[in-house]
C-alpha cells in the first residue's frame, strides 16, 4: 500500500474526509451561534438541541408518517426555526434588559427540557436513519473511496454556509444585521424594525443547527444525547473563532474538523481533546479569537 | 410642525429635563443653545423616543409622539444625526448612506446629496471607520436627507471640525433650508447658530429659559454671552 509520512494514503485521507465532515458541522453550528451571538447577545446553549431536533424531526417524519430525507431538509429546519421564534418572542425577548447571563441560563434550561422529554421517549439508544436513495454509494477516486452522502455533507455545507456569508455581508438585510449587531438603539431610530430582526436571526440560527441536525441523521445515529456531546466541541470552536465573526466561524468549523481529523491519524488518543487545547492556547494568547475583534 | 410640553426625561434615576417646552413650525431652523450638560442633546434623544423614562407631551403635526418606539417617530419623518454622528464602522460608506429605509419621496436625490458632499461620493466603498469626522459628520446629514425625513435633528453637527468643513456644512444646511425642511440644531459655535438659524431656544438646567429670534440677537448680545458661558 502506498504511504505517505509513514501512513498509509487511503487512512490519511479517510481521516481527512472524516475530518471535513465533522468540520462541516462545526462550521454550519457555530455559524448560527455567532449569529445569534451578534445579535442577541447571548451564548445559545439550545443550540444542540436544536441540532438533535432537526434529526429526530426527520426521523419522525420517516417513521410515523413517511415523509423522506428532501422534504424533512426543508421542514424539519422550517419547524425548528419557528420554535426558535416563540422561544425568541416569548421568552428571551423579555431578557433584553437583563445580564445576559440570565439569556444563557434561559437556552441552558430549554435545552434541557427537549433533550430530557425526548429521553423520557425515546431512551437514549441510537435510532437509525437510511441515507436516502440518490445518495448512496459512492466513487473510487483512485487514492480513496467517497461515499456519495459524505461529499454531498461536505458540498452542501460549504454551499450554506457561504449562502449566509453572503447574505450577511453583501445584501440590504446583511447591512441591516450588521448595524443592528453595531447600534441597535440607533438603528432603531433610523426606522428599521430591530426586535423583529433578533426574533428572526435567533429563528433562522435555530433553523441552521437543526439543517445541521436531518444532515446528520444518516451519518451519525439519531439520540437524545447527540446534540449535547456535539455542541460542547462547536463552543470550543466558536471561542477559537472569535465570538460573534462570521466568516470565524466558518473558516475555524472546517480547520478543527480537519486538524482534529489529522490527529486521528498521527496521535489518535489526543483527537478528543485537541480542540480544547487548541482553545486554551487561543484563550492565552488571544483572548478575542482567532477572526474576533479585541 | 412639533410642540414639546413640559417635557420631563430621566437617565435612570437621574432628573434631566424638568419641563422643557418650546416650538418649531415648518420650513424653520431652530437652534438649542446652552451650556455643556443644560440637556440639550437629551432633548434630542427624548423626540427621537431614545430615552424610556419620560413625561409631558411630545406632538409631530398634531400626532402625539411620546409613546411610540423610536422606529415609528422616524417613520413619521424624523431623521437623527447623534452627536457622536452614529456612523457604523462594520459597514461600508455606501451601507451607512442607504441603511435608513425611505420614509417620504426625498428632496434631493442620491446624486444631489453626493454633489452637496463630494468627499463621501469618492469613499462610497470604503470602511466607513476611515472617514475623518468631517466626512462623518456628512455622511450622518446625508443619510437622513436621504430618507426624505423633514425634520432633522442635528446634535453640533460642526464640533471638533476645522473651519473650511464648517462652511461646507453650513451650505448643506441652507440647502435644506431652501428646500423647505425643519431642522432642530443643536450647537455650540454660534457664529454658525446666527448664520444659519431663525429662532435660538435656551436652554438651562433641564429647562428652556429665553427664546431669541435670531434677527435680535445684536440687542440681546450681552444675555447670549451670559447664557453660553462665554
Ligand atoms: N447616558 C447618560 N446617562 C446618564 N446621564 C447622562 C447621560 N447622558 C447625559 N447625561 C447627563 O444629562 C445631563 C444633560 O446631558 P446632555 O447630553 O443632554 O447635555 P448637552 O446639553 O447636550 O451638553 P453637551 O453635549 O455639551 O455635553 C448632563 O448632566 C449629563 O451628565
Ligand atoms: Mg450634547
Amino acid at each position: 500500500m502506498e504511504e505517505l509520512l509513514g501512513i498509509p494514503v487511503q487512512a490519511l485521507f479517510g481521516q481527512i474526509l472524516l475530518g471535513l465532515i465533522n468540520g462541516s458541522f462545526y462550521a454550519i453550528l457555530s455559524l448560527g451561534l455567532a449569529i445569534i451571538f451578534g445579535l442577541l447577545n447571548i451564548i445559545n446553549f439550545t443550540h444542540g438541541a436544536q441540532y438533535m431536533l432537526g434529526a429526530f424531526l426527520a426521523w419522525m417524519g420517516l417513521s410515523y408518517l413517511g415523509v423522506g430525507y428532501w422534504t424533512a431538509l426543508l421542514i424539519a429546519p422550517l419547524l425548528v426555526g419557528l420554535t426558535g421564534i416563540a422561544i425568541e418572542r416569548l421568552l428571551l425577548a423579555r431578557l433584553a434588559n437583563v445580564d445576559h447571563l440570565y439569556g444563557f441560563l434561559l437556552t441552558y434550561g430549554i435545552a434541557l427540557v427537549i433533550q430530557g422529554l425526548f429521553r423520557n421517549y425515546y431512551g437514549a439508544s441510537a435510532l437509525p436513519y437510511p441515507v436516502p436513495a440518490e445518495l448512496r454509494g459512492g466513487y473510487d477516486l483512485g487514492f480513496m473511496f467517497l461515499p456519495t452522502y459524505r461529499g454531498w455533507v461536505v458540498a452542501i455545507s460549504l454551499a450554506i454556509c457561504l449562502a449566509t456569508w453572503l447574505l450577511i455581508e453583501k445584501t440590504r438585510l446583511g447591512s441591516h444585521l450588521r448595524a443592528a449587531t453595531e447600534k441597535p438603539g440607533l438603528t432603531e431610530a433610523f426606522g428599521i424594525n430591530v426586535p423583529l430582526l433578533v426574533t428572526m436571526t435567533y429563528g433562522a440560527g435555530a433553523a441552521l443547527a437543526a439543517f445541521a441536525g436531518v444532515l446528520a441523521a444518516p451519518i451519525y445515529s439519531v439520540n437524545p444525547q447527540m446534540g449535547a456531546d456535539l455542541i460542547i466541541v462547536v463552543f470550543g470552536v466558536v471561542v477559537i473563532g472569535g465570538m460573534g465573526s462570521i466568516l470565524g466561524a466558518i473558516v475555524t468549523g472546517f480547520g478543527l474538523g480537519l486538524i482534529e481529523g489529522l490527529t486521528k491519524v498521527f496521535y489518535a488518543p489526543a483527537s478528543d481533546i485537541v480542540i480544547f487545547v487548541i482553545m486554551i492556547v487561543i484563550l492565552l494568547v488571544r483572548p478575542a479569537g482567532l477572526f474576533g475583534k479585541a | 410642525m412639533l410642540a414639546v410640553r413640559d417635557l420631563h426625561a430621566w437617565y435612570g434615576e437621574q432628573h434631566v429635563l424638568h419641563g422643557v417646552n418650546f416650538e418649531v413650525s415648518t420650513g424653520e431652523i431652530v437652534t438649542l443653545i446652552g451650556r455643556n450638560g443644560a440637556g440639550r442633546s437629551t432633548v434630542l434623544k427624548s423626540i427621537m423616543g431614545l430615552l424610556h423614562r419620560r413625561t409631558g407631551s411630545i406632538t409631530l403635526e398634531g400626532r402625539e409622539v411620546l409613546g411610540l418606539p423610536s422606529r415609528t417617530v422616524a417613520r413619521l419623518g424624523v431623521g437623527y444625526v447623534p452627536e457622536d454622528r452614529g456612523i457604523y464602522t462594520t459597514l461600508t460608506v455606501e451601507e451607512n448612506l442607504f441603511l435608513p429605509p425611505e420614509v417620504r419621496k426625498p428632496e434631493f436625490s442620491v446624486r444631489q446629496i453626493l454633489e452637496m458632499f463630494p468627499n463621501i461620493r469618492e469613499r462610497l466603498a470604503s470602511g466607513a471607520s476611515k472617514l475623518s469626522g468631517g466626512e462623518q459628520q456628512m455622511l450622518a446629514i446625508g443619510r437622513v436627507l436621504r430618507t426624505g425625513a423633514r425634520l432633522l435633528l442635528l446634535d453640533e453637527p460642526t464640533e471638533g471640525l476645522a473651519p473650511v468643513i464648517v462652511e461646507q456644512i453650513g451650505r448643506a444646511v441652507t440647502l435644506l433650508k431652501q428646500a423647505g425642511l425643519t431642522v432642530i440644531l443643536v450647537e455650540q459655535n454660534f457664529n454658525f447658530a446666527a448664520a444659519v438659524a431663525d429662532r435660538h431656544y435656551v436652554i438651562e438646567q433641564g429647562h428652556v429659559v429665553d427664546m431669541i429670534p435670531n434677527a435680535e440677537r445684536d440687542q440681546h448680545a450681552a444675555k447670549l454671552q451670559k447664557y453660553l458661558g462665554i
